[in-house]
């Protein structure tokens, strides 16, 4: 490695994670530590009816029986469940009526973050937002317009009170309490997270966003999200997610659910950008996620797009349960990781309805030490005939100690299905690289211009304004990798 | 405008450059002949600064600047273009998308704003029908599924867009049938003026046919051995380059 590397690599060691600072704002913290009483804590804090109090007992007592999985290609940290504070939220916090309510220091947090949740700054009317800080949701954006459709957009806990039949309905129909340990830990001890129903036949008037910020020390972040688009609804959903930089690691462990009823389709959209750790691999969030759609209904779709930057480590896959005649599931991924960070992430597509087809275009890119896997499952039941997919996997390499691995399962149980599988694997060459240099643009520039040709496919994805968010994001995560 | 002394220059600690001496005013074509392995393509990448190539020794001034002490992407700013014997693909980055990219990292340098979206594009309309490229290749990714000779003319496209004050022209000829030869000599034809220079690298006199130099130099064996003017390369072509190669050696060893 030449000593241009060397400078342009210590750069990046030196490059600072941007939203890294904390807030200071009086907290209301559970003691750390889970027992039955942390879940009967959280839940009476919440004012929950006695029916999900039992659910998350339930889940309690799986999780406490479970064992932690060793398939996963990197190697589990410990994690002591019992040093983790199971809930935090702003301290005092009454129902909040008008943004003059809210804690100025809690706005000022969400504008560093380029999150305004002053109604009229919302991009015209484009994006409502949902805000959740710690384990509760500070303030959802845009409430009445979308009322006058119909559209139900709230915190979970507000939903818990508001719709309970809906919540009960539809809690944990996609993703099982005993599906894995974290989901089971999700169901014990979740504090808030978004809560979304577009009625029959509603198109959704603008994109629904929620925006997710870890602050407190010692705290797990716990949220559940759960999307229903009833017949013939469709919403686009996005998330984004940022931490500040402490030294130990913080678990988030969410649970997305969605359903999508007949002709339905949900658009969900993440640009993850958690701490991912300083370069020495030290602190950062442990990103280990359960997200899961079904379409339930005849011709219905489900598309995930995700853009991963950040956490230490980032385990998850969002699946689609193709339930519906004719339905349709996507994922479009783009995983970035560099210095220490890992990622096991992809997807696991379930074929059960006749003529369903999924998609899978999954943008693999290493750098620094880093480990970048991509495991995806297409399974298809035998009464999937003639159903369909197409997965494309591609890794992108940066330096040459990094790694990229591939973990493709497919089970087939009907002869009639087609299945069609491409992978690659490149580098940033040294001559693209010169080529774009010898042009006149920057080098940096011209890792970001390469890195984003590259995974355009998953960017075009993506809704505009956020779109421009993750080209930034990718090109300045990469500042200083390759010289 | 470009003035090379005595440059000496390695890859992989062999020496290929050893002593090379070259004036090239503005408004001059030269031509670099030489038989395979004589250092044509290693002067092309030394001076558009290509890591892999160690100057060893010498001096190099465009316009007086020396060029040795820059990054490869101020020596573009400065106005040094090298057209790629080989140019790489880099899918999905959109070919227009690029040189706007480039254009305004080069306005940046020189303390001039972006250019505005609709000037950019008049431009490139212009340049477009200027060397003949296609405006469908124009708006692909770069590079991306081009033919050989779709890829030469790319680089002739981005000349004319970028507008160098020296433009070097590496085996462009290579792998070119005799139209595409002729659309991309004719392009360049058209970028000549008083206030540029070009050094045309070529194994053939073809080229030379359609790019008539004002000068052409034989290198061999790292330096330039013999300097003339077009019909050197007439004469290069009747006797071949082991004349050269006979008549050098003799020279050396007498």
């Amino acid at each position: 490695m030449s000593t241009k590397d060397d400078e342009l690599l210590k750069e990046l060691a030196l490059e600072e994670y941007k939203y890294g600072f904390t807030t200071d704002i009086e907290m209301d913290i559970a003691p750390k530590g889970l027992t039955e009483d942390t879940v009967r804590l959280i839940s009476a804090k919440k004012n929950e009816p006695e029916w999900l109090l039992e659910w998350r007992l339930k889940a309690l007592r799986h999780f406490l029986q479970m064992d932690m999985p060793t398939w996963q290609n990197f190697e589990h940290p410990d994690v002591d469940f019992q040093d983790i504070s199971y809930y935090a939220a702003p301290k005092a916090k009454p129902q909040l009526n008008s943004m003059d309510e809210v804690d100025p220091e809690l706005i000022s947090t969400f504008e560093k973050l380029g999150i305004p949740l002053n109604e009229q700054k919302v991009l015209a009317g484009v994006v409502a937002v949902d805000a959740v800080f710690d384990s509760v949701s500070v303030k959802t954006t845009f409430r009445e317009k979308l009322k006058e459709q119909g559209v139900i957009f709230s915190s979970f806990g507000e939903a818990v009170q508001e719709h309970p039949e809906l919540v009960r309905q539809y809690l944990g129909s996609v993703v099982p309490q005993t599906d894995n340990i974290y989901a089971a830990l999700n169901s014990a001890v979740f504090s808030d997270g978004s809560f979304v129903y577009i009625p029959k036949g509603v198109h959704c008037p603008m994109e629904l966003s929620t925006y997710f910020r870890i602050n407190a020390e010692n705290t797990g972040q716990f949220e559940r999200t759960l999307i229903i688009a009833d017949e013939g609804a469709y919403v686009s959903y996005l998330e984004g997610c940022t931490a500040p930089m402490r030294d130990e690691n913080q678990l988030h462990a969410a649970v997305v659910e969605l359903v999508a009823l007949k002709d339905a389709e949900i658009k969900y959209s993440t640009v993850q950008n958690w701490y991912p750790g300083d370069k020495d691999g030290k602190g950062g969030i442990y990103n280990f996620v359960t997200k899961r759609g079904i379409c339930k209904g005849d011709n219905s779709k489900i598309s995930w797009t995700q853009v991963e930057t950040g956490s230490a480590i980032t385990w998850k896959y969002p699946g689609v349960i193709l339930k519906g005649d004719h339905s349709v599931g996507e994922f479009y991924s783009v995983a970035l990781t560099r210095n220490k960070q890992l990622a096991d992430t992809g997807t696991k597509m379930i074929h059960l309805g006749k003529n369903t087809r999924s998609k899978i275009v999954s943008k693999g890119i290493s750098a620094g030490v880093s480990h970048n896997s991509y495991r995806g499952l297409v399974k298809i039941g035998p009464g999937a005939e003639n159903s369909r997919n197409f997965t494309q996997c591609d890794s992108l390499l940066i330096g040459d100690r990094c790694g990229a691995h591939t973990f493709p399962y497919i089970e087939n149980r009907n002869k009639t299905a087609t299945l069609e599988h491409e992978a690659t694997t490149s580098k940033i060459g040294e001559d693209q690289l010169f080529y774009l240099t010898q042009r006149g643009i920057d080098p940096e520039k011209a890792v970001g211009l390469i890195v984003n040709g590259y995974a355009k496919e998953v960017l075009n994805q993506l809704p505009m304004e956020f779109a421009v968010e993750a080209q930034k994001l990718l090109a300045i995560s990469l500042e200083g990798s390759v010289g | 405008m470009l003035s090379i002394k005595n440059l000496h220059a390695s890859v992989d600690d062999k020496e290929i450059l050893k002593g090379l001496n070259l004036e090239v005013k503005a408004g001059e074509v030269h031509a670099i002949m030489g038989p395979n392995g004589s250092g044509k393509s290693t002067l092309g990448n030394v001076l558009a600064g290509r890591e892999a190539y160690e100057v060893t020794g010498g001096e190099v001034l465009l316009e007086g600047k020396d060029l040795l002490e820059l990054s490869p992407e101020d020596r573009a700013r400065e106005g040094v273009f090298l057209a790629f014997q080989y140019p790489v693909e880099i899918p999905g980055v959109s070919n227009i998308n690029f040189l706007k990219t480039a254009l305004n990292e080069i306005r940046a340098y020189k303390g001039l704003p972006p250019l505005e979206a609709r000037e950019f594009l008049n431009r490139v309309k212009e340049k477009q029908k200027l060397v003949e490229f296609d405006a469908k290749l124009a708006n692909r990714s770069l590079n991306e599924g081009f033919s050989g000779g779709e890829k030469k003319r790319n680089e002739i496209f981005q000349l004319a867009m970028l507008e160098p004050k020296l433009g070097i022209l590496d085996e462009t000829d290579s792998g070119l049938d005799i139209d595409a030869l002729r659309i991309v000599a004719r392009g360049v034809n058209q970028l000549r003026s008083q206030n540029n220079a070009f050094i045309v690298i070529t194994h053939y006199q073809r080229l030379l046919e359609y790019i008539v130099p004002d000068f052409v130099h034989v290198l061999y064996k790292g330096r330039i051995v013999r300097s003339g003017t077009k019909e050197l390369a007439l004469e290069l072509e009747e006797k071949g380059y082991d004349w050269i190669k006979d008549t050098v050696d003799a020279e050396g060893a007498a």
